[in-house]
């Protein structure tokens, strides 16, 4: 009987899951028809800061590694797809001082392709990267983490007949749109949220809170924090490419630290180890940090012109993070999920029962 | 490379190595104590060349004086970023004082772009030390010799204080054993304020020293000096102090003299420092010091 029941239930969940990736798609349909061109824009950041922020979340909050090195998988997936999916005649336009090398001067590949390439890249370097580090821990590993995404910026802006240099690339063809980053959203979610509740997600757990008793049970250290390392470095590379077609200019220094520390912003006040808490403030994030531009342009504050104060966007930002961190301590979700399991909790007999007798 | 030359570089690159050993104190002390990451400790640095700036070209004070004064503001704004953003957060989780030391440093920039301008600016250099030494074919600023010494003179009273003193005393006994320390009655948010106070003090001392060394000062001239900074704590054994100046003058000789010797690859500089981070960290990743 229970077992029927049971069965009932993962259908009813499934059922809720298709129809909530409907929404998703449906919203996307309207808003590309709709919706004007800056609005668009908006919400296809808010896609990519959720790849990024999940990716990132993967190793740091599950796997409790913490990790400064995500700009660095950024910039390769972006410069790598950047290369595969530039036309010749761009590349020669674009490589005036230091011409382009052989095999990059005359490849063009389709888009999605080079963007799964870049991703296949950066979990490359993220396996390389990853293998000498992750004997290292806590505040060691973030450093060295650091250290290599500031190694990989450095190379690019002085590889000049591969990456340009610090000239960058410009006039990237911006194929980025809705329907690409929030697809690649969803992908992500499933995926990370598939790998977390499986026994390799309980492994990662078990190395967060403490790793000498995971590796006694027999957990392998190395190869499951190089699991998370690499596959959250291939949805970095993934979200850079993305990025990379979206704004349509890259340069080394675009990925930078602080890149780096606006995706640790949004998972550590979206709560580690919680993914919807990631998504959710992801998506305020780029929210916010077009509308606080507001406060940069002239306005009228009761009948008195202000002019518009450059810089302002971001110092009320950070004014936000300080009160949010100051009293939300553990993050908005605290490592824990806005489910559909609880969803369907609070509408079942089970919950009641459980109020009734506690 | 004639040997005039390489003296030349030698001084150059102590003198530089100098100013990242007077920022690494600040790091390493703090990580020592509470076991965080200082983040906005390289814009506190910032904060202090720019309160320099403005009291000789707003207030018109004499150098020493202005100097003097902008150490102070900055020893003031130390002890104010640990009372707003670390101290409500002790008893939380390490990451969200992580985090909060990351807001502290996005809002300290913005606030300079803010207030002072994007714009770099240039930096007043008194004659004192602007004057250039010529020892038979060596060209030293005077500059790059006051800096060691400047330097030396307060690295040595900062040893003193932390080992023949009683508040030193209770600052190592807190880095040892936090909870142990508060039974023995020692005021745990008082010495950590002097631990801000201290390493807040130096990077001042610190950030005069490179804005007369490089007379322009500009919202994120923080960051570059601030990580090598903290590369510079973190080879010599972080939570050191011996550690730290160590770990300074090594990566302030090394800068220096990769760009003398192999002038072509001066672009990879910073990335040679990074690579014997990492050397260091993977053979002894305790530091060259361990963790005192």
């Amino acid at each position: 009987m229970k077992k029927v029941k049971k069965k009932e239930k993962d259908y009813f969940l499934f059922f809720l899951k298709i129809i909530a990736i409907l929404i998703v798609v449906i919203f996307v349909f309207i808003a590309q028809r709709n919706f004007d061109a800056y609005v668009i824009r908006i919400l296809t950041l808010c896609g990519i800061y959720v790849i990024l922020g999940v990716s990132l979340n993967l190793i740091n909050g599950f796997t409790g590694q913490f990790s400064l090195g995500h700009a660095g998988f950024m910039s390769i997936g972006a410069y790598v797809s950047a290369l595969l999916y530039m036309s010749p005649e761009l590349k020669e336009v674009n490589y005036f001082i230091t011409p382009l090398i052989w095999p990059f001067s005359v490849i063009q590949i389709p888009f999605f392709i080079s963007v799964i390439a870049g991703g296949i890249i950066a979990a490359l370097v993220g396996f390389l990267v990853g293998a000498p580090c992750l004997r290292l821990k806590g505040d060691y590993l973030a450093i060295v983490t650091f250290g290599f995404s500031e190694i990989i910026r450095i190379i690019f802006n002085n590889l000049q007949s591969i990456t340009n240099g610090p000239l960058g690339l410009k006039g990237l063809p911006s194929y980025t749109n809705l329907w690409w980053s929030w697809g690649a959203a969803i992908f992500t979610i499933y995926f990370i949220s598939n790998l977390i509740n499986s026994s390799y997600g309980r492994a990662l757990k078990s190395i967060r809170e403490d790793e000498a008793a995971a590796e006694a049970m027999g957990v392998n250290l190395f190869y499951h924090k190089g699991l998370a390392f690499v596959v959250g470095a291939f949805f970095a590379g993934i979200g850079g490419a993305l990025l990379g077609s979206l704004i349509m200019t890259i340069d080394p220094n675009t990925f930078s630290v602080v890149m780096t520390f606006q995706i640790i912003v949004i998972v550590i006040v979206g709560g580690l180890g919680s993914i919807t808490g990631t998504v959710i403030v992801a998506t305020i994030f780029a929210i916010l940090m077009e509308f606080l531009r507001v406060f940069e342009s002239p306005m009228n504050f009761f009948g008195t012109k202000l002019p518009g104060i450059p810089g302002m966007r971001m110092l009320i930002f950070s004014i936000i993070l300080m009160v949010v961190i100051l009293f939300f301590k553990r993050g908005l979700m605290g490592g824990k999920e806005f489910s559909l399991k609880q969803f369907i909790k609070i509408f079942s007999r089970d919950n009641r029962v459980i109020k009734e007798g506690s | 490379m004639s040997l005039n030359v390489f003296l030349q570089n030698l001084i150059n690159g102590i003198s530089l190595g100098c100013l990242f050993a007077l920022i690494a104190i600040g790091y390493t002390m703090v990580y020592g104590i509470l076991r965080l990451i200082n983040f906005a400790h390289g814009d506190i640095f910032m904060m202090a060349t720019f309160f320099a700036y403005y009291a000789i070209a707003l207030f018109s004070l004499p150098w020493g004086l202005a100097f003097f004064a902008a150490i102070i503001l900055t020893i003031l704004l130390g002890i104010t970023v640990d009372r707003i953003a670390y101290r409500p957060l002790r008893d939380a989780p390490r990451i969200s004082s992580l985090c909060s030391a990351i807001g502290m440093s996005f809002f300290l920039q913005n606030l300079a772009i803010v207030v002072f301008g994007g714009r770099p600016k240039p930096f007043f250099r008194p004659e004192f030390f602007d004057q250039t030494f010529v020892i038979s074919d060596i060209r030293i600023q005077s500059v790059s010799l006051i800096t060691p010494l400047v330097s030396i003179f307060f690295l040595l009273i900062l040893t003193y204080i932390i080992y023949r003193t009683k508040t030193g005393l209770a600052m190592r006994a807190i880095s040892k054993d936090f909870d142990t320390a508060k039974l023995m009655g020692i005021n745990l948010n008082q010495t950590i304020a002097l631990t801000f106070a201290i390493g807040s003090g130096l990077a001042a001392i610190g950030a005069i020293l490179w804005a007369l060394r490089y007379p322009q000062i500009f919202p994120f001239m923080g960051m570059f000096p601030g990580w090598r900074a903290f590369t510079a704590a973190i080879i010599g054994g972080i939570g050191s102090i011996r550690g730290a100046m160590l770990g300074g003058f090594l990566i302030g000789l090394m800068t220096i003299m990769i760009v003398a010797f192999f002038p072509e690859q001066a672009g990879y500089k910073d990335a040679f420092v990074f690579v014997l981070l990492i050397f260091v960290l993977l053979y002894k990743p305790e530091g060259i010091f361990g963790e005192e």
